[in-house]
């Protein structure tokens, strides 16, 4: 077994991030590979999976509604019951919202624009294992992309994750008319993250921001901690 | 298939056809815009075919958080 542990990068019709993500990952000591939407298993080794950002399916019907019910979507989430770390960015997020492995939904910005800017973030939970290389109330600044941002949930729902900490990440500002300005959310294992900010747009200084990267790197580190059960 | 924003989910896309609407002279107070989903399919009776369709929004057309579904079957 190679020492930097495997990356599954998905890649969906659509997908456009997906070798920027598999890009960062390499910086920060991950072993990338782009895994097409039509298989129907991940790659025997995979130790993490990474749902890129994108507009998948042109973002018909919901944004990343028929994504998720992509053929390899199936294994992901057997990946993630064995409590494999999975990542969802932008348009990831919104397909494990719609997959069910994460909490709410992404809805139309309330401003009806496109946001593209950098956001400054704070890191509200630390009880998933991305955000081990950071510490509650850190600030962070990583760009947004996106015009279906809105993470919404009824209200019973928001008080229940925010007292599990499993609202990771806020925005500093209001942004999209996301409830709470939540950026982040984390399934109630912390093994699966969904936010609309891009770490892999940010992980060198060159690029505005270095901070993306402290959310990759505690995503291999969570990935070679992972011991992939080969599938019978 | 009737597919709609729930009562109190905000709708920015009816908020900018509504706001259109007025730009163009209508006294519109309010809009909200859904989908239509026409579906042929083949089923043993109408009960037979709003279970399939019951199970498809289900899994597919709609998601139950935001949005509200009527479903009307024709023979």
């Amino acid at each position: 077994m190679s020492a930097k542990p495997l990356v599954s990068v998905l890649v969906f019709p659509g997908s456009n991030d997906d070798r920027d993500a598999a890009w960062a990952l390499g910086a920060v000591g991950g072993r990338p590979e782009l895994v097409w939407h039509g298989e129907r298993a991940l790659p025997a080794d995979t130790a993490a999976v990474v749902l890129p950002g994108g507009f998948s399916y042109g973002d018909y019907l919901r944004t990343g509604a028929i994504a998720s019910r992509a053929p390899i979507m199936d294994a992901v989430v057997h990946f993630a019951a064995r409590g494999g770390p999975v990542l969802g960015i932008c348009n990831g997020f919104q397909i494990l919202c719609e997959a069910r492995l994460l909490p709410g939904i992404l809805r139309p910005n309330r401003q009806l624009e496109f946001v593209c800017r950098d956001t400054d973030l704070r890191v509200e939970s630390t009880s998933s294992v991305f955000l081990g290389r950071c510490a509650v109330g850190q600030k962070l600044v990583i760009p947004v992309k996106h015009g279906d941002g809105a993470w919404y949930a009824d209200e019973g729902t928001f008080v229940q994750l925010a007292a599990r900490g499993q609202i990771a990440l806020r925005y500093a500002d209001d942004v999209n008319g996301a409830l709470g300005n939540v950026a982040g959310v984390t399934n109630d294992t912390g093994n699966v993250l969904g936010l609309m900010p891009h770490p892999e747009h940010a992980v060198d200084p060159l690029l505005g921001s270095p901070d993306g990267g402290l959310l990759l790197a505690a995503l291999v580190d969570a990935a070679a901690a992972f011991r992939p059960r080969v599938a019978a | 298939m009737l597919v709609r924003p729930k009562e109190g989910i905000l709708d920015p896309q009816g908020d900018a056809v509504r706001q259109s609407l007025r730009n163009l002279g209508f006294d519109v107070s309010s809009a909200r815009v859904g989908r239509v989903v026409d579906l042929q399919l083949t089923a043993d009776d109408a009960g037979d075919a709003r279970k399939q369709l019951e199970r498809m929004c289900a899994e597919l057309l709609a998601n139950p958080l935001i949005e509200s579904v009527e479903i009307r079957v024709d023979e």
